[in-house]
């Protein structure tokens, strides 16, 4: 099936080629067949890719080595559900992955737009078949996922142990859709552009797709958040390392252009911006898919050097230097089509908010290739550290949850002075309020910027409240309607506008548990023994009694050798036990002993985590194997030729041997406020864009008098 | 062998499945469905931003004098959509 594959892949290629060149052929001499043939490829690339891609997985799933691939990253004992994610953790895999969600998101937009944007759609069919043929001769010429061995193993290497996690099922994936998505309205502002029909009709017909990416980057960074806190070991979440910038540099666009749109679609404003920012969103996205294998910048993502670093910045250039030809070119037809009519507007805070937030993308892309940069000016590489990127965008943040307070309740056009008071003055209160409470009843004190994080935080609850509030009012004022249907009722039929308000109450929740837990966690690094105790964060800790195990580790990763520990936790009348382990992966290095390449091999810890909504109590283990060495070599020595039934004996002794005599081993433990709040706040957002998403029910109509006027009423009003 | 056979299999499946619009090359697609679509997009649109203005009115964000002059503005763009629409539909102003 390998070479059914690889078929897939070439053929799939060609069709690419194809479908870019009849989409042009056809929108340069008007031959509408053409155009249709040229999407009806897109079609066809998506059968090819899906194809291929189940190919690759069914190669996973029954452990099938004379794939390479499958040699490399998986092995016969690797559980099933992360034999299916294997495939994206490796580069080829996410290749095809990348080219297969491209092929479907194309095939669904061209699908949907089939009977409009005539004009539009085959220069945007050729601009999502360039990026296709693009991803799929990287796999054609360099990474392809079906190459064979000759002389396939009897056993695979593995899937790397800190990928053994729930989160990575979906974190590659949801980030993929987030990048491959926003393909789609850059091909149609490119379409766009090239027509010159830079009205809102590629927007809107594109505005969902924007959406829906958006919703999975973030859904997938908060992900590979919550995979850092529970899996690393460190006890964070975020380390401002160079790949999460990656991911977040083009959602931090992209929340830009989806704002910033809806002044177009309604003033026929901020054109060049949107043109712009798409782009931006685009070009970061590549380049978020560049950094993650190009092992360019230190992270914990290099799972592996590439080969394709040069191939991805050459396609990077290119796409810079079409995009800011293509502007600068029609920059006459991109002028706008109104005047900012007032600086207390929803038009100008979008303009404010998108430089503030195209302003904290270009720190962040500042510090990320700040190594590269000092590197090839004065020769030495040095970074920048979490502390640089915290003290510049903690303003820059600050900033935007206050934005995100105000913008909601302006109109557009304008505000007047008076209009604008009786619409702050119970926000302000709320923020005031907390202020009170905060400075009475807690050390918010303390930090500054958190202090106020939290008074931003709830203004923009508080806003959030009223609009509902005013909205459902008005709304029973109209109708009638009792306070639950008026309140559903008004949502219901205004789901962008109350959807992206949930977005905002979700993001400032979010906030709210990262400046709560940043600026006022206690951690302590401990070495113990059995019987020994430490107080941390209020917290008394005693650990009770090491663990030991063989196979069927909690977590369900597979991992052969587990050593862990039980310790109690008591603070007041409160107790509760936490259980972590570290568990130790099997080595195929063939330098090392037959029993010491299970305790040198690859190690993880799993951490255990007493999750609650005012605080976590975080506890992870390092187990010291040193004074287990000499027995370790000794066994080696003895059971080198043994088979595997007895050396399985012998770890299981040493295991017991470290459970009976532990030496002291390591601790870290953290109390973090409310970090559980920035996974509900993640939720909360993707459930507001959800419904800003979903479409709405057509419009209620109302009647006039005059005779179009009376149509238009007609169709305003419903009976 | 196998990889060949694919090869030849799968390209013939898409030549066909892309000559299909080729061969139908005598049947015009009706220009004005692309336009119909696109109107009746902006037209959905313009009356979201309608019932916007007047949620915003309620609401107090928006004085009833500028409230009234947008909401003149947009139903004269909505108009001037609705009359567009007439014409491609073929249909009188009173909606018959």
């Amino acid at each position: 099936m390998a070479g059914v594959g690889s078929a897939c892949l070439l053929v799939g290629l060609l069709t690419a080629i194809y479908a870019g060149g009849a989409s042009l052929y056809g929108a340069r001499t008007g031959r509408r067949e053409w155009a249709t043939s040229g999407r009806r490829a897109i079609y066809c690339l998506a059968g090819l890719t899906v194809s291929a891609f189940a190919i690759l997985e069914a190669a996973f799933l029954r452990s099938d080595f004379s794939f390479a691939l499958v040699a490399e990253g998986s092995s016969t004992d690797t559980p099933s559900f992360y034999k299916v994610t294997a495939v994206w953790a490796t580069q080829d895999g996410s290749l095809l992955l990348w080219s297969t969600l491209l092929a479907l998101f194309s095939s669904a937009v061209l699908f949907l737009t089939r009977r409009s944007l005539r004009d539009i759609a085959p220069y945007a069919t050729a601009v999502l078949a360039g990026v296709a043929a693009f991803f799929l001769l990287l796999m054609v010429a360099w990474e392809n996922p079906f190459d064979t061995l000759a002389a396939p193993p009897a056993e695979g290497a593995g899937l790397n142990p800190l990928l053994r996690h729930p989160a990575m099922m979906i974190h590659p994936p949801m980030l993929y859709t987030g990048y491959v998505g926003f393909s789609v309205p850059f091909a149609f502002a490119v379409g766009a552009l090239v027509t010159r029909q830079t009205g809102a009709d590629w927007i809107r017909a594109t505005r969902r797709f924007a959406l829906v990416a958006w919703t999975f980057l973030g859904a997938g960074i908060l992900l590979g958040a919550l995979w850092s806190y529970t899996e690393l070991g460190w006890g964070g979440y975020w380390a401002w390392d160079p790949v999460e910038n990656a991911s977040l540099m083009p959602w931090l666009v992209g929340t830009a252009f989806l704002h910033s749109i809806m002044v177009q679609e309604k003033r026929g404003m901020l054109k060049v911006w949107n043109a712009s920012l798409i782009c931006g969103t685009f070009v970061l996205a590549l380049l978020g898919t560049f950094l993650v294998r190009s092992g360019i910048l230190n992270s914990i993502h290099a799972f592996g050097a590439s080969t394709i670093g040069v191939q991805f910045l050459v396609f990077i250039g290119l796409v810079v230097a079409l995009s800011v030809a293509l502007i600068l070119a029609r920059l006459p037809d991109l002028r706008s089509e109104a005047r900012l009519d007032s600086l207390i507007s929803r038009e100008a805070f979008f303009l404010l908010n998108n430089l503030v937030l195209v302003g904290l993308c270009l720190v962040i892309m500042w510090g990320t290739f700040f190594p590269l940069i000092s590197e090839a000016i004065t020769g030495n590489e040095q970074s920048v550290g979490p502390p640089w990127f915290d003290r510049l965008t903690t303003p820059l943040a600050l900033v935007l949850v206050a934005l995100a307070g105000i913008g909601p309740v302006l109109a557009w056009r304008r505000v007047t002075w008076s209009s604008l008071r009786r619409v702050l003055v119970a926000p302000l209160a709320v923020a005031g309020a907390a202020l009170v409470l905060l400075l009475a009843f807690t050390d918010a004190a303390d930090s500054t910027s958190s202090l106020l994080m939290f008074c931003f935080v709830a203004f923009v609850l508080g806003v959030v409240g009223q609009e509902l509030w005013r909205g459902t009012s008005a709304r029973r004022v109209m109708t009638g309607e009792a306070w639950p249907r008026a309140l559903a009722r008004l949502t219901g039929r205004n789901r962008r506008r109350y959807g992206g308000y949930l977005v905002h109450a979700g993001i400032a929740v979010l906030l709210l548990g990262v400046a709560a837990s940043s600026a006022f966690l206690d951690q302590r690094d401990v070495r113990l023994s059995p019987g020994q105790s430490f107080d941390v964060g209020g917290y008394h800790v005693t650990y009770r009694e090491p663990k030991a195990q063989l196979g069927g580790d909690d977590a369900g990763t597979g991992a052969p050798v587990s050593l862990g520990a039980v310790l109690d936790v008591r603070k007041g009348g409160k107790h509760f036990t936490l259980r972590p382990w570290r568990n130790y992966y099997a080595s195929r290095d063939p330098s090392l002993g037959a029993i010491s390449r299970f305790f040198e091999g690859e190690a993880n810890s799993e951490v255990d985590v007493r999750w609650g909504l005012r605080r976590d109590f975080w506890l992870a283990v390092r187990p010291d194997l040193g004074p287990l060495q000499r027995q370790i070599r000794e066994a080696d020595t003895k059971f080198a030729s043994s088979s595997g039934d007895v050396q399985a004996l012998v770890i299981a002794a040493l295991a017991e041997r470290y459970r009976n005599d532990p030496p002291p081993a390591a601790f870290r433990a953290i109390v973090s406020p409310m970090v559980a709040w920035i996974w509900i706040g993640g939720a909360i957002v993707v459930l507001g864009a959800l419904v800003a998403g979903w479409p709405s029910p057509e419009a209620r109509l109302r009647r006039v008098r005059s005779l179009y006027s009376a149509r238009l009423g007609r169709e305003l009003s419903r009976a | 062998m196998e990889y060949a056979l694919a090869l030849v299999v799968l390209a013939a499946l898409v030549a066909l499945a892309v000559a299909g619009p080729l061969r139908r090359r005598g049947e015009e697609e009706r220009v004005e469905e692309a336009r119909l679509a696109e109107l009746r997009a902006a037209k959905e649109a313009k009356y979201r931003e309608i019932n916007d203005a007047e949620l915003d009115h309620r609401m107090g964000k928006l004085s009833r004098e500028d409230w009234r002059a947008v909401d003149r503005e947009l139903r004269g763009e909505a108009i001037e959509i609705l009359r567009e629409l007439d014409r491609l539909e073929g249909r009188s102003p009173e909606g018959g």
